[in-house]
């Protein structure tokens, strides 16, 4: 691994910088795969499944990135942010909602209501262990992301502006592919500047990156140029997050920090239904990075469905019954 | 040549129109015909967790297929039921009950497209509007099979509950399951969709008190529950979320006899619709 201050330098050349990703070791693709898949059969019960439950629930990124969504569902999805299961006020709120741009100033007026308002927002109102949830916006072309430069630059600018204080942006899979990564990292600095006090977080879409090396050249290109989050997919092609895809990333948010000191999270996102699914990231975590990472400002899940499934299982725990999918809402 | 070998059976759950061995690994020998012994899943809650599951998947389709199609896929039971009828008898279930079962799928298949005649029709309303009512099914129906007689017990309780859409988890008797087992692979040859009838072998304590308190499922048939105390305790979890439930049958109940339409029109839901009269 290069010394800290070489880092810092390699964006600066196209040929540096290919040269220190082609330097990346190679992923052992079958010890991969067996690895997440042997991580995958733990048995996590009782007191530390109930834990695991409120902390995956703490790290969902509710997101909704339908054509079809209108302001009155991106608020109804805010309002669960904030109150996932109303019948339980010892159910933590969400991380984050993630929307896009156009559907953010719905999502802020629920979400950022002021304190002593009547709203859900309001200080008394909201569920125990309260925090932000943070606001979070795709932006950059979603989800292609083959647009000019300046308009994904207005893209965020404008979701930023409107109240979104974390922005998921996708690289430039064309640039990546074609061996362009000057062309992928100079675009992640000016997305990263434009974000201005938001978190960036930088999807690769791993479903298009083909192989595990590109995943892992990927994640530390966005990573050098200053993404907060590395994030799996978009959601929007067949193959999302898996697996071995997150403990590739894991592995590289881990010695990324080895080498410069700063620490990056990671957002698994796009076909995680399940609890038990959940559950599997989770010891993934813990057992790639350490519990450093097991937290909803390290780690996080882009998901929809997930958190139904959670909340299931949490009254399953609570009251000892089976519940149904006909007591929480449909988003 | 050496003498054959006899293969031995496993009988296993039905769940979502598989055979799988209970999530538990667990199984237990029941009494197999004359003098020999089987060796059977013992399901765990988590099993029957996962019958729900399959059987309200299978719930839409099932309710939305035609009234004829379900008397269809009924009737074609019942062929199957009949070329099966020596494997019953090998059992130790009697030929004329195996009759009397057959016959009883036939006599329910023939209800799919006449209960919503018999329950639904027109109301005369004081205003210029059509007013249908028609039977809808309840959904994921629990049942516990009665004990005896197994097979015609068995299906006078699944029967009536899918003939109008809904779909059923099954707790098969205990001490019996075998005759369930066997109707099971009946049913998975008969074109019955998936998840429609699930069943599950073992303990009731384990498998009906996690069913009854299920807030997916919608109805709880208690016919084969022989113990009082385990029967309240049922009813009092179901009423949790008011499911509708059918108490346990008297143990001197006569299942030969005509059954009458109480255990179908038990398991519906009256939809009415209001619709403008033209001109």
């Amino acid at each position: 691994m290069s010394a800290r201050s070489d880092l810092t330098e390699l964006g600066r050349s196209e040929t540096a910088l290919r040269a220190f990703l082609h330097g990346l070791p190679g992923v052992d693709q079958v010890g991969a795969e067996q690895r997440a898949a042997q991580l995958g059969t733990r048995s996590i019960k009782a007191t530390a499944k109930a834990w695991a439950i409120d902390l995956a629930i703490r790290m969902v990124d509710l997101t909704t990135l339908e054509g079809a969504d209108t302001p009155g569902k991106v608020r109804a999805l805010a309002a669960k942010a904030l109150r996932p299961d109303p019948a339980d006020p010892s159910c933590p709120h969400v991380g984050a909602v993630c929307v896009y741009p156009s559907m953010v100033p719905y999502v802020a007026e629920v979400l950022r209501q002021p304190a002593g308002g009547a709203g859900p927002a309001d200080a008394q109102a909201a569920p125990a262990g309260t925090g932000l949830v943070h606001l979070a916006s795709v932006a950059t072309a979603f989800p292609s992301g083959q647009a000019p430069l300046e308009i994904k630059l207005a893209d965020t600018r404008a979701a930023v502006a409107a109240g979104a204080d974390e922005i998921d942006m996708v690289i430039n899979r064309s640039a990546f592919l074609t061996g362009r990564y000057q062309e992928v990292y100079d675009e992640i600095v000016a997305i990263r500047e434009a974000c201005g006090p938001a978190h960036l977080k930088v999807i690769l879409e791993t479903g298009e990156l083909s192989t595990y090396d590109n995943v892992r050249r990927a994640s530390w290109l966005a990573m050098l140029a200053g993404a907060d989050f590395i994030k799996t997919s978009t959601g929007k092609v067949p193959a999302a997050a898996t697996p071995p895809v997150t403990l590739v990333m894991l592995e590289a948010v881990r010695d990324f920090r080895a080498a410069t000191g700063r620490q990056v999270g990671v957002k698994p996102a796009g076909g995680i239904k399940t609890t038990k699914d959940a559950i599997k990231y989770l010891v993934l975590v813990n057992e790639t990075v350490g519990a450093d990472w097991l937290d909803p400002d390290w780690f996080r899940f882009g998901a929809s469905s997930l958190l139904n499934d959670l909340l299931m299982q949490r009254t399953k725990l609570t009251t000892g019954e089976y519940a149904g999918p006909d007591y929480f809402t449909r988003d | 040549m050496s003498e054959r070998v006899t293969v031995r059976k496993t009988y296993k759950l039905y769940i979502g129109g598989k055979f799988p061995r209970s999530e538990s690994g667990r199984s237990y020998l029941v009494q197999s015909g004359e003098n020999s012994t089987a060796n059977v899943a013992l399901a765990s809650r988590k099993d029957a967790r996962d019958a729900v599951l399959a059987a309200r998947a299978a719930g839409s389709g099932w309710a939305g297929a035609t009234a004829y199609n379900r008397g269809q896929i009924l009737y074609r039971a019942a062929e199957m039921l009949e070329g099966r009828r020596e494997q019953f008898v090998a059992l130790g279930i009697p030929g004329d009950e195996v009759d009397a079962a057959t016959d009883r799928w036939v006599w329910y298949a023939g209800w799919s497209d006449k209960l919503p005649q018999v329950r639904g029709g027109v109301n005369p309303v004081a205003g210029p509007y059509f007013n249908l009512s028609t039977p809808e099914p309840t959904g994921v129906v629990a049942v516990v099979a009665p004990a005896a007689p197994a097979l015609l017990g068995l299906v006078s309780v699944i029967a009536p509950a899918i003939v109008s859409g809904n779909t059923v988890v099954v707790a098969a008797s205990p001490t019996d399951p075998l005759a369930a087992v066997t109707l099971a692979e009946v049913l998975a040859t008969a074109d019955l969709p998936a998840g429609v009838v699930n069943i599950l072998t073992g303990r009731l304590q384990e498998t009906v008190p996690s069913l009854a308190g299920h807030r997916d499922v919608n109805a709880l048939d208690l016919a084969g529950v022989a113990d009082a105390e385990l029967a309240t305790s049922l009813e009092v979890k179901a009423a949790e979320n008011l499911k509708r439930v059918l108490r346990p049958v008297p143990a001197n109940y006569d299942w030969y006899a005509n059954p009458g339409l109480a255990r179908m029109t038990a398991l519906l839901e009256t939809k009415t619709v209001w619709h403008p009269k033209g001109g």
